[in-house]
């Protein structure tokens, strides 16, 4: 009775807010194709003008990274400070810096 | 792109690291300070099993709440009495359809599978709300509904803001921001009535009447036979018990309905000075749990009328099927034509 349906892969959709901003994800969707799945996104995330533009991916196609804090894979950035301005002791009465 | 939620890769996740014992005990540990940090559980986390199966059971049985709850007012969407009234139901309604689809997405990212959720609602292998299995009378149950039955769920809901999975508590916000509409075109409705005729005000008398006790029943039983109260508060996917959120609507409620002016029908309902609570009748448990056992006043209308929906939708889905494949055939063949790139 559902085999038909199950056939339908799942969509992520990201909405840009407003011009500006980036488009974020905002959840997912089951539809037949991409154009099915910019139409739902549209009825089920836009209803009151939250998005000027939609992008729909789908949820297979989408590689991410472990989400363990303590993974190493976000050990890289972990060590390196000076990438922050914070890094650098400038005199009070240097001005504008 | 750390919010993207894919299914399935949080139970390989799982598995590969708690081949070994220690492995788990670590995983709960890590899982225990994120929730006692008051922060949030993502997709792809591990999690302990029943954190899974209590989370995904919520979920799915607020999702159906959703749906079916759409049926009781959507009766009268072709009967609304002005073009203005039709209008705001539609939305209304829709936006009970979209609920819906957010807590279903929601429920994916936990690794169930949508399809299979809807045939658990449609052979009655998981409940719904309580509250619509009560049949709408007349046009006055519409308001009454946004009003009570609207101003409940958010009573519910907002505190689900903040629930311990993130998908849920972003799902709840959205939720949210939609209710307040609800509860508001309910109530001006009831207004409407309430400035008409002596039996316009009567119709939203007796539309209280029926509702009111129905309404106080959505929040569950009572803290003293709520089983899972305990563990679901633990994991912060409930955050105030039954009695407190009953308590809290009641508070709410009662100078609403003295501005409208109806009387909402319990004798023993009267402010406490030294609780700072309003004292209320206890309601009719063996009533509601008839209505959960099956036996309400409408649901097996509610169950036909959504399994009827689903059937005679087969033929769309199979349609658009057909042509995505068709589509997708085409585009390939296409692309043979054309020869490699490059
Ligand atoms: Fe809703
Ligand atoms: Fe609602």
């Amino acid at each position: 009775m559902t085999r038909d349906r199950r056939k339908w892969p799942l969509y992520e959709v990201f909405i840009r807010g407003k011009r500006g901003l980036n488009h974020v994800h905002v959840g997912s969707l089951h539809a037949a194709d991409d154009r099915m799945a910019l139409t739902h996104a549209r009825d089920l995330y836009t209803r009151r003008n939250e998005g000027v533009s939609i992008w729909v991916v789908r949820s297979d196609a989408i590689t991410a990274s472990t989400p363990d804090e303590k993974d190493p894979f976000f050990a890289p950035s972990g060590d390196k400070v000076y990438r922050h301005p914070t890094f650098y002791d400038i005199p009070e009465d240097v001005p504008h810096i | 792109m750390s919010n993207v939620e894919v299914e399935n890769d949080a139970q390989h996740h799982a598995q590969h690291h708690a081949q070994s014992g220690t492995g788990e005990r670590r995983l709960q540990a890590h899982f225990d300070r994120t929730i006692s940090h008051n922060q949030r559980i993502e997709p792809r986390d591990w999690m302990p099993e029943g954190y899974r199966k209590t989370l995904i059971r919520q979920i799915a049985q607020h999702a159906h709440s959703e749906i079916i709850g759409m049926q009781p007012e959507g009766e009268w969407i072709t009967r609304a009495p002005s073009l203005r009234r039709k209008a705001i139901l539609f939305a209304k309604v829709q936006d009970e359809a979209g609920h819906g689809l957010y807590l279903y997405s929601a429920a994916e990212t936990l690794g169930a599978d949508r399809a299979d959720l809807t045939e658990r609602l449609i052979e009655g292998r998981q409940k719904y709300s309580s509250i619509f299995n009560y049949p709408t009378l007349n046009f006055a149950d519409v308001g009454v509904i946004g009003w009570f039955v609207d101003g409940a769920a958010i009573c519910n809901q907002v505190p689900l803001c903040r629930s311990s999975y993130g998908p849920y508590a972003r799902a709840m916000v959205r939720i949210c921001k939609e209710e307040s509409f609800h509860q508001r075109q309910g109530y001006e409705l009831l207004m409407t009535m309430m400035r008409g005729t002596e039996a316009q005000r009567q119709m939203v008398q007796d539309a209280v009447d029926r509702w009111w006790w129905p309404s106080l029943m959505m929040f569950g039983p009572p803290d003293s036979e709520s089983s899972h109260t305990v563990q679901s508060m633990a994991w912060r996917i409930k955050l105030h018990t039954n009695d407190e959120l009953r308590q809290r609507f009641v508070d709410m409620t009662v100078p609403q309905a003295e501005k409208l002016g109806v009387v909402l029908p319990d004798p023993q309902l009267r402010w406490n000075n030294e609780r700072g609570h309003h004292d209320f009748s206890t309601p009719d448990w063996s009533e509601l749990k008839r209505v959960i056992d099956g036996d309400g006043p409408c649901n097996a209308q509610r169950m036909a009328r959504r399994r009827a929906a689903h059937e005679e939708g087969a033929w769309v889905r199979e349609a658009a099927g057909a042509y995505a494949a068709k589509q997708a055939a085409h585009e390939a063949g296409k692309k043979r034509q054309e020869g490699p790139a490059g």
